[in-house]
């Protein structure tokens, strides 16, 4: 994935999206100001400068699915593991609740279900049928919305061809009216988010820790300060 | 000390025999207290652990505090008994039951701590690798698991090492009584006869334990200290944590055991066998861990401050000036500045009540250390926009307590089970040539040699 910080507006529609795809709970305004919110992906703000000179940097951060991921080798029972496509998978039914995953994961992207899930009327109404809901007492985290990408493969493979970039896309992805997310296959060289991930503007989160994610982050490119210079 | 064999045996023995009105009220107000816990667990359990203060970041906090606390309180025993057993100090003779006894508890406790933190406790044998209809071994990788591995083999190696040389007392227990007790003390002396042969292969278990089990009590807590250091997070990620860890345990664990031996002195009466020497041995030891302790703290700390990476640095400030700092000082005060002037001074080391001044405050102060440890790194870890911070509940609170009643409880029916003075072993510290048992060992050789 890459995503376009240029782009990015800090509109949080990639937020509501993913809670309605990846039937993620509402934990409600209570337990949210206890830090018990799950969001699979949130918008980071950052403020740069002093006031009135001030610019806001949004960072969408979600699951960077690294490829030397720090939560899986932690995990004792296989539920955290690295599947052959690449994405860190998480399997909630081995997942014994020791939360050692997400102390291990410096971007904080793993949540934990402290009571079982609820949703907001009429929220409970509108569950996705593709995705599994977690129970009390297990992590959960951005999959890369790993039922699009399988049912996107038996597609391809039942018509016997090969996948067509852009023919599948996260939940986040599609509802970015910015366009600034780009999702797609980083293993095939023609792939559109394979060219931009090679951008001199790309950058990945954290990179001195060697976690070597998969999404690149496109920093905001000099034209700004040209202009408000 | 000149007492006859009997008025050992009559000392030592009496409170298997006779227990007053006020064990029985000490002894129902701590199973209260472990029942309350108890409650609270099934209470989490039922709810999840949204009962808790944890949090995100904070994922692990109390609970896990306790399990390195309890970890650390188990190294008094085993561990100073066997180094005190192969060097043959003499002196150990009287502390080293009631010293192992402790691990033994307090290691069964901290090896409950897991499994009250998991969030789906009732899984916890997904942690053993056994053929399952799952068709997965656990993950090998993962430190908590090295962690399963190492609580169980120390806590079988302890159990063993406290009761093997326990057969000698019970088989004199089971001599002396009648009736139920006759019965029950003859099941666990395992048919103990005192024949020479059975006393070599004593000695001999006893030998090969006592340097077995030193290596194990190490690895313990470095590979508890790995639970924190293998994971990238600012704060844990540090080599000198294993080294660190294990001093610190030695040093809290010597600390518990001077606090449980002045009780034990003063309840059960036992003056004249838990002598002012042993606590003054002891409190070098403790004066030796207390320096090592500050020494640790200080090398930790000024290479972080050197090193200046912006993530362990937000750590670094919160400990140092920031929210935890009150807790830091406190630390501090309760680790080094309190206890080591009191035990470098001779004549303050030699008396029992200022050793027992000088060791509570590092109880406090080592629990503290373990949960400045994990909180502030969770709280201040990497992006700023996801800092935290933590706040028990009365869950947690009240399971933290119940611990506490539930290490005074077993101890107080252990000391009215097990005679918590080693007899066979003091006997053969005395100078009477009719003291000692068996006087063809090399064990009693030495002993006789020694005090006399």
């Amino acid at each position: 994935m890459v995503i376009d910080e240029d782009r990015c507006t800090g509109c949080e529609a990639c937020v509501a999206a993913c809670h309605a795809e990846n039937n993620i709970a509402t934990v409600g305004d209570d337990e949210a100001a206890r830090g018990r919110a799950l969001h699979w992906i949130r918008v980071e703000r950052y403020y740069e400068g002093d006031f009135p000179d001030i610019r806001v940097k949004y960072r969408p951060v979600l699951c960077q699915q690294c490829s030397d991921a720090p939560c899986e080798p932690v995990c004792p029972t296989y539920a955290s593991y690295q599947n052959n496509e690449g994405l860190n998978a998480q399997i909630y039914n081995r997942c014994i609740g020791t939360r050692y995953c997400a102390n291990a994961c410096p971007y904080m992207v793993r949540f934990f279900n402290f009571y079982n899930p609820v949703w907001d009327k009429p929220l409970d109404l509108q569950f996705n049928p593709d995705v599994s809901l977690r129970s009390v007492g297990i992590m959960e985290k951005c999959t890369f919305c790993i039922q699009r990408i399988k049912s996107a493969e038996i597609n391809a493979k039942a018509e016997k061809r090969p996948l067509k970039d852009g023919e599948f896309n996260s939940a986040c992805v599609q509802s970015c009216p910015a366009g600034a997310m780009i999702f797609g296959d980083l293993n095939d060289p023609e792939s559109r988010v394979s060219r931009l991930s090679k951008s001199n503007r790309g950058t990945t989160f954290l990179e001195e820790l060697g976690t070597h994610p998969k999404v690149v982050y496109l920093k905001r490119d000099t034209w700004h300060d040209e202009q408000n210079a | 000390m000149n007492k006859t064999p009997e008025q050992i045996n009559k000392d030592l023995l009496r409170p298997i025999y006779h227990a007053t009105w006020r064990f029985y009220v000490t002894a129902a107000i701590l199973a209260a207290l472990v029942a309350a816990a108890l409650f609270a667990w099934g209470y989490q359990m039922y709810y999840g652990l949204g009962i808790s203060g944890l949090n995100r970041p904070v994922f692990w906090a109390f609970y896990i505090t306790n399990f390195v606390f309890w970890i650390g309180i188990s190294h008094a025993g085993t561990l100073i008994s066997a180094i005190l057993r192969v060097c043959n100090a003499s002196w150990r003779r009287p502390v080293t039951r009631c010293a192992e006894a402790i691990t033994v508890f307090s290691l069964s406790i901290a090896g409950l701590f897991p499994l009250i933190h998991l969030g789906r406790p009732w899984l916890f044998f997904w942690l053993i690798p056994y053929p399952s209809e799952r068709g997965i071994w656990p993950q090998f990788r993962s430190p908590l698991l090295w962690d399963f591995f190492a609580i169980n083999t120390y806590l079988i190696g302890s159990v063993t090492f406290l009761l093997l040389p326990s057969f000698p007392d019970f088989a004199l227990i089971r001599d002396r009584a009648s009736g139920w007790r006759r019965k029950v003390y003859g099941i666990i002396s395992l048919g103990w006869r005192g024949t020479p042969k059975q006393w070599h292969r004593l000695e001999m278990a006893m030998r090969i334990m006592a340097v077995a089990i030193i290596p194990v009590a190490v690895s313990v807590h470095t590979i508890v200290s790995w639970d924190f250091a293998m994971a990238p997070v600012p704060g844990w990620h540090s080599t000198v944590f294993g080294p660190c860890f294990v001093a610190g345990a030695i040093f809290s664990g010597i600390a518990a055991l001077i606090v449980a031996m002045a009780l034990l002195r003063k309840l059960l009466h036992l003056e004249e066998y838990l002598r002012p020497i042993h606590f003054d041995n002891l409190g070098k030891l403790l004066l030796v861990m207390s320096l090592l302790w500050f020494y640790f703290v200080f090398a930790e700390r000024l290479t972080t401050w050197y090193g200046n990476f912006p993530g362990e640095m937000s750590v670094f400030w919160s400990t140092q000036i920031g929210r935890f700092s009150p807790l830091f000082w406190t630390m501090v005060f309760c680790n080094f500045l309190i206890p080591a002037p009191i035990l470098a001074i001779k004549k303050l080391r030699n008396k029992i009540g200022w050793t027992v001044v000088a060791s509570v405050p590092i109880i406090i102060g080592m629990w503290l250390e373990r949960f400045l440890i994990i909180v502030p790194s969770l709280s201040y870890k990497y992006l700023p926009y996801n800092f935290g911070t933590y706040r028990p509940s009365w869950v947690e609170i009240i399971i933290t307590i119940g611990t506490f009643a539930a290490m005074g409880l077993l101890y107080l029916i252990f000391s009215r089970v097990f005679p918590i003075i080693s007899i066979w072993e003091l006997k053969l510290g005395m100078p009477k040539k009719e003291a000692a048992p068996e006087l063809t060992t090399q064990e009693a050789a030495a002993g006789q040699t020694q005090a006399g």
